[in-house]
């Protein structure tokens, strides 16, 4: 079924009755060309751009629960792409290039909407910083603009500009480019292109094993549904990362921490943009529900119990409430962690493993959502070639050898 | 929040502590004389394990001293602590 707006104003009249499942249930096949171990949004745009790109369709995507239900169900849906380095400059901004048209591409409304990120400068740190990122940008093509407080007020009307704040707005960068989209929907649009191009979706099939061949190479994956053969195998396990790696062995330089978000009770429309603060350390945007969706900072410890301590959701809060005090008596409904791979220099991992065959996609940390089409799109490239995309080429994994780090850890708009 | 058990003040909140990674990480003894491969594990490769995880923690707004951990990382519940320095507990392989 093709959605348009005939097909919209037909359920209208029939209940919205009539639509069916979106994606065939598949059952698992004796064997595959390659096999993507995770269905989230990565996982699920990695099959869908193997099968229109490349032409692989053989192609399997196992899911220990269902579609989008780990950490693209999780995250703040925040989408930009003003990052410091070159590298990651060319990855985000090739994703935000993907966003721009994927709810045609998808034939389903990811709700992607463009509606400006602001990050906060309250210090003559934050300025110089900020400044230096807008410069860079600039120079790599990416829409980052500087303004001043002025502008900030103007932009932003519901800011607490007060010069007596504790830590007063000076100015902020803004990339209007960037905005949010809805998650379940990337998850499930993908998902569904990727099917109707003969992607096997297979939900609720735990991997508990990587099978190698005499040579090393690998042969495929045991799962709680029998073994399942593949000449590649993509792992796009975020939070479980180190554990599927290790089923082969392979030991990475990740370590898994809880990330925690909110979200208040619905209400009117109040906040037109993303607003991003790394001073006081808080991100804040509105969904299209009306909940204040809120970010706090990573927890101290590794952990994957999805839940992390409540004082780092509590020093979120109070970040919102020194930008936006009349959210103070607003009321928080749902409180969750979810468990994100950081690697040393919080940038990802893209690319050829030690073992023959198999090919990770891990270590987005705090910030994978962004980059959904374009981790997709550049990790079929490396799976159906076997050589990694060329914006995928610097996040090699050999690179913890090497030392050409791409060190955002410093530069991160928000430190996590 | 945790509840974090000091060797040498008891258990104290976590806020008074700072996480300070994965224990036992032996440093090369010559970083001049190890293999690439070596010093990469050193300085980035961790367990990270869904399971029992020895840990160091700095008691930071307390004794100030540094102390090691066990802790199972799906449940976060502790099964003991103990002074740094001292061998470590056996962790199963976890998941």
């Amino acid at each position: 079924m093709r959605f348009s707006a005939l097909t919209l104003l037909r359920s209208a009249f029939d209940g919205q009755s009539r639509y069916p499942h979106q994606w065939r249930k598949a059952d698992p096949r004796p064997s595959y060309d390659v096999i993507v171990i995770g269905g989230g949004g990565h996982g699920l745009a990695t099959a869908y751009y193997l099968a229109k790109e490349y032409g692989v369709t053989n192609v399997a995507v196992i899911e220990k629960g269902w579609i989008g239900g780990g950490n693209t169900g999780r995250n703040t849906t925040i989408i930009r792409s003003n990052y410091l380095f070159d590298e990651s400059a060319a990855l985000y901004d090739h994703a935000l290039t993907l966003w721009r048209g994927l709810s045609q591409e998808l034939n389903y409304n990811v709700m992607f909407s463009p509606r400006g990120v602001l990050m906060l400068a309250h210090t003559v740190h934050d300025v110089q910083s900020i400044k230096r990122h807008v410069h860079a940008n600039r120079l790599n093509g990416v829409d980052n603009a500087w303004l001043t407080r002025a502008q900030v007020a103007a932009f932003c009307p519901g800011l607490n500009m007060s010069p007596e704040a504790r830590h007063p707005i000076v100015g902020a960068a803004l990339q209007r480019s960037g905005g949010t989209a809805r998650h379940d929907a990337v998850a499930w649009g993908f998902a569904r292109a990727a099917s109707a191009r003969g992607v096997d979706i297979i939900e609720n099939c735990e991997v508990v094993g990587i099978r190698r061949r005499i040579d090393g190479a690998v042969a495929g994956v045991e799962t709680s549904r029998g073994f399942i053969g593949a000449r590649k195998i993509g792992v796009v396990t975020a939070g479980r990362s180190s554990q599927v790696m290790a089923m082969a062995d392979v030991r990475l330089p990740i370590e898994s921490y809880p990330l925690q978000a909110l979200v208040s009770e619905p209400t009117k429309p109040v906040l037109d943009c993303v607003v991003m603060s790394n001073t006081v350390h808080g991100y804040v945007s509105q969904s299209d529900k009306g909940e204040l969706v809120i970010g706090a900072g990573s927890d101290a410890y590794v952990s994957y119990s999805q839940a992390g301590s409540a004082h780092v959701a509590a020093e979120a809060i109070g970040a919102v409430c020194e930008l936006f005090p009349q959210f103070a008596r607003m009321r928080m409904l749902r409180n969750w962690g979810g468990i994100v791979d950081l690697t040393p220099d919080r940038s990802p991992i893209i690319g050829k493993t030690p073992v023959p065959g198999l090919y990770a996609n891990c270590g987005w940390g705090t910030g994978g959502f962004k980059a959904t089409p374009g981790s997709g799109h550049i990790f079929a490239h490396t799976l159906a070639t076997g050589d990694p995309h060329p914006i995928a080429a610097p996040f090699s994994l050999d690179r913890f050898l090497t030392g050409r780090l791409i060190n955002e850890a410093a530069a991160a708009a928000v430190a996590h | 929040m945790l509840l974090i058990d000091c060797p040498f003040c008891g258990q104290r909140p976590e806020i008074e502590f700072r996480y300070a990674g994965e224990a036992h990480v032996l440093r090369p003894i010559d970083p001049r004389e190890c293999e690439d491969e070596e010093w990469a594990a050193y300085l980035y490769r961790r367990r990270n394990p869904a399971g029992d995880h020895a840990e160091r923690w700095h008691h930071v707004h307390g004794c100030r001293r540094f102390f090691n951990a066990r802790r199972h990382t799906v449940t976060d519940l502790f099964s003991g602590s103990y002074p740094a320095g001292t061998p470590g507990p056996e962790c199963e392989a976890g998941q």
